[in-house]
């Protein structure tokens, strides 16, 4: 059985204008896709949303096992084993809690399960700063986990329940993370429309159950010894669903587009189409790059912007035709490749995509606001031939730029 | 026979047949001598194909599952090495909430056991444990002891008893190897007030089942220390190695009882105790120990014993016989 049966098309569903935080809207979402076993360890920003998933579970509106344990580690080894029995599971972790579990994050590839985690983005230690930006999720991007970032509570909404039906789905059977801001959008209280019957969720993403589970009248064996002989090509199988996960990530958003009546596409481009300009961006400050877009082109400067949402797997050739065009690509890091060819993760990966150097500008780091006329200026400089390509530059950072 | 007297229906309880199947399957590349097999084709002897198992990294792990072949009839999972805890949570959970569901059969009794070795257990695997035990998971926890890192060479865990020689511990000039007493797992796990504790030991099968048996039944989290010799740590002759369990057993160094909600009792008692010095010199591991060093561990097995009958309440575990043989002849005792 596969995800793809039951939502007809050309449906849309009845929908309830809520407020709620992006950490609550996840939650709600967990809920709604009737996920069946939570595992959680509290770190900040993500707290509210395992603070809420408990009290759902507590009251009886979700029936599902609530396992608080007692180390981000076990969190995401428990989801494992619960996934690996077959149930539909979630977790949510940010920062140093990320780093805790790390090793079993490459594992739930290996192993193939559909785990779905939420990531309320946060910087990392030292020095201790629990504020927002990028540095936790970049550092998930090479472990084959599908990789999701999202800009509003809405978004954030909409992306988990699109997660579980990829995971799920029987060409994928691979983990998924969805990111978003701490603090501005995991703590700031948005407005967002939910499906009135919970049922319509899991009508779009139904428990599958198709991946390979321990099964007492099945008995598999999961994590194997993967000698020299078979690992890569066992390995190599995870590479190819993570490539072949982006054509059923494109499909679930568009199912979900005909369903709820929101999509995002892999990529959002805004302007784009005749710019000399672009400023690539991720998570909540895509609202204030579109503004300093709509600014420059009134001034007479035709800029554009991209929206990254899906970072693994990485739309490249997507990047490429929305981007060829374009003379000036800026790229706004909100995390350190400390020592790296560019200083900014996705400024590297955009210069290798576009084959083109970019300016790579880093913002927001340990959560340090910024405005829009801060991404202005930038913007200007970098138009005006002030700043040169291939060069960090920083907004922000006092006595820098 | 003394403990048929002493504990009624005890002997009775364990006086069960083994079904002729085997789940454990020939074929593995556990070293010669090596107990670990002896402990799993048991395990799962008593708690029958309804059971999946977690085994973290470890001794049985990489050689008993080596893709594509597998020594496991049972669904069989290996994570990491520090959760095997965790993990069984999980699964333990999932079953809980697809029974719920109807996924799986309600009425269906499935065993989640975790089969570790003492460095997933007492050293990595430490925190999950706790977790495990702490949140009342219905996981049957089996230790297999074999007194360090075998799996990675010989280096010393947690459970690596003093004078030990480990590659992370040699007996050097200066300091004659391990300088550390073997942590207490088992009464660290019934501190946690779980409903069932144990230690066992390979060499008594008759006892190491009945205690699968009574860790299937808790209607909690149980945890099993067992003793396993292990020829190239311990380093003696494969030919040895039940016998060298039985001299554990034998010399008092290591103690067979069980907690059972609470209730404690030694479940082999043993009248008259050998020498330690019985117990080490079959294993290379030794060698280098002065005779004032065995000294000092028989003192401290003597202080436990005494700490034991104490607890017990009377003499359950006897004082050292030294006219006795070390090698007792078979069929003998």
């Amino acid at each position: 059985m596969t995800a793809q049966l039951v939502a007809p098309k050309e449906r849309k569903v009845a929908q309830k204008r809520i407020a709620l935080t992006g950490n609550h809207a996840v939650a709600l979402a967990v809920k709604m896709a009737r996920v069946e076993v939570i595992a959680a360890y509290p770190i900040t920003p993500q707290t509210p949303v395992v603070e809420r998933l408990a009290e759902y579970v507590n009251n009886g509106e979700l029936d599902a096992e609530y396992i608080p344990v007692e180390s981000e580690h076990s969190a995401m080894s428990a989801v494992i084993g619960a996934s690996a029995m077959g149930a539909r599971t979630f977790t949510e972790t940010s920062s140093q809690g990320l780093y805790h579990m790390y090793e079993n994050l490459p594992i739930a590839v290996g192993l193939r399960l559909p785990v779905v985690m939420g990531m309320a983005v946060r910087t990392i230690s030292a020095p201790i700063n629990v504020w927002g930006d990028y540095s936790d999720v970049m550092a998930m991007r090479e472990l084959g986990w599908i990789i999701y970032v999202t800009q509003s509570a809405q978004e954030a909404f909409d992306t988990v329940i699109q997660a579980y039906r990829v995971a799920e789905d029987s060409r994928v059977h691979l983990p998924a993370v969805v990111a978003y801001d701490g603090f501005w959008t995991s703590h700031v209280l948005q407005p967002l429309d939910v499906p009135e019957d919970e049922e319509e969720v899991v009508r779009y993403a139904p428990i599958t159950r198709s991946w390979v589970k321990l099964d007492v009248d099945n008995p598999a064996q999961l994590g194997a010894v993967g000698t020299p002989e078979w690992y890569w090509e066992i390995r190599w199988q995870a590479v190819e669903a993570l490539r072949t996960s982006l054509k059923v990530i494109q499909e679930a958003d568009e199912e979900y587009g005909k369903v709820f009546g929101r999509s995002y596409g892999i990529l959002t481009p805004y302007r784009l189409e005749d710019a000399e300009l672009a400023i690539v961006a991720y998570g909540s400050i895509f609202g204030i790059v579109k503004k300093v877009v709509d600014r420059l082109r009134r001034e007479g400067v035709r800029s554009g912007a991209l929206k990254l949402r899906v970072l693994r797997p990485w739309p490249g050739d997507m990047i490429k035709k929305l981007l060829e065009h374009v003379d000036k690509v800026a790229v706004i890091d909100r995390a350190i490749n400390h020592g790296g060819p560019l200083y900014g993760p996705m400024a590297v990966e955009i210069a290798a995509t576009i084959q083109k150097p970019v300016y790579n500008v880093l913002a927001t780091i340990g959560m340090r606001a910024i405005d829009s006329d801060m991404i202005y200026d930038a913007a200007v400089k970098i138009h005006r031939g002030l700043w040169a390509p291939n060069t960090p530059y920083t907004v922000g950072l006092r006595g820098y730029e | 026979m003394k403990a048929a007297e002493e504990y009624p229906g005890l002997y009775e309880y364990a006086n069960f047949e083994l079904p002729q199947e085997e789940l454990f399957l020939p074929g593995h590349g556990l070293c010669a001598g090596c107990t670990i097999g002896v402990i799993a084709r048991h395990m799962l002897k008593v708690l029958g194909p309804d059971t999946i198992v977690v085994n973290p990294t470890g001794c049985a792990e990489v050689s008993t599952v080596v893709y594509p072949r597998t020594n496991w009839a049972v669904p069989w999972m290996h994570v990491a090495f520090g959760n095997g805890g965790s993990v069984a949570s999980g699964i333990e959970a999932a079953i809980k909430v697809l029974k719920r569901r109807g996924v799986i059969d309600p009425n269906r009794k499935i065993n989640v056991v975790v089969f570790a070795g003492d460095g997933g257990t007492a050293d990595i695997g430490f925190q999950a444990l706790s977790g495990m035990f702490e949140r009342g998971h219905k996981v049957i926890y089996v230790m297999y002891d074999n007194e360090g890192y075998m799996n990675t060479g010989i280096q010393r865990s947690g459970t690596t008893p003093f004078g030990a020689s480990a590659t992370t511990a040699p007996a050097g000039r200066k300091v004659p190897g391990n300088v550390t007493h073997k942590k207490p797992m088992a009464a660290i796990a019934a501190a946690h007030g779980i409903p069932y504790v144990a230690t066992a030991n390979p060499a008594y099968v008759h006892d190491m089942v009945y205690k699968f048996k009574k860790a299937a039944e808790a209607e909690g989290p149980s945890f099993l220390h067992i003793l396993q010799s292990c020829t190239p740590g311990w380093r003696f002759e494969p030919k040895y190695a039940i016998r060298v369990l039985e001299l554990a057993t034998e010399t008092g160094y290591w103690v067979n009882y069980e907690i059972d909600h609470g209730e404690f009792r030694v479940t082999l008692p043993v009248p008259k105790r050998k020498p330690v010095k019985c117990f080490l010199e079959l294993q290379g591991r030794f060698k280098h120990l002065k005779p004032e060093e065995v000294e000092a561990i028989q003192a401290v097995i003597d202080r436990d014993v005494e700490e034991i009958n104490r607890i017990v309440g009377k003499e359950v575990i006897g004082p050292v016989d030294p006219s006795l043989p070390c090698i007792t002849p078979r069929g003998a005792r």
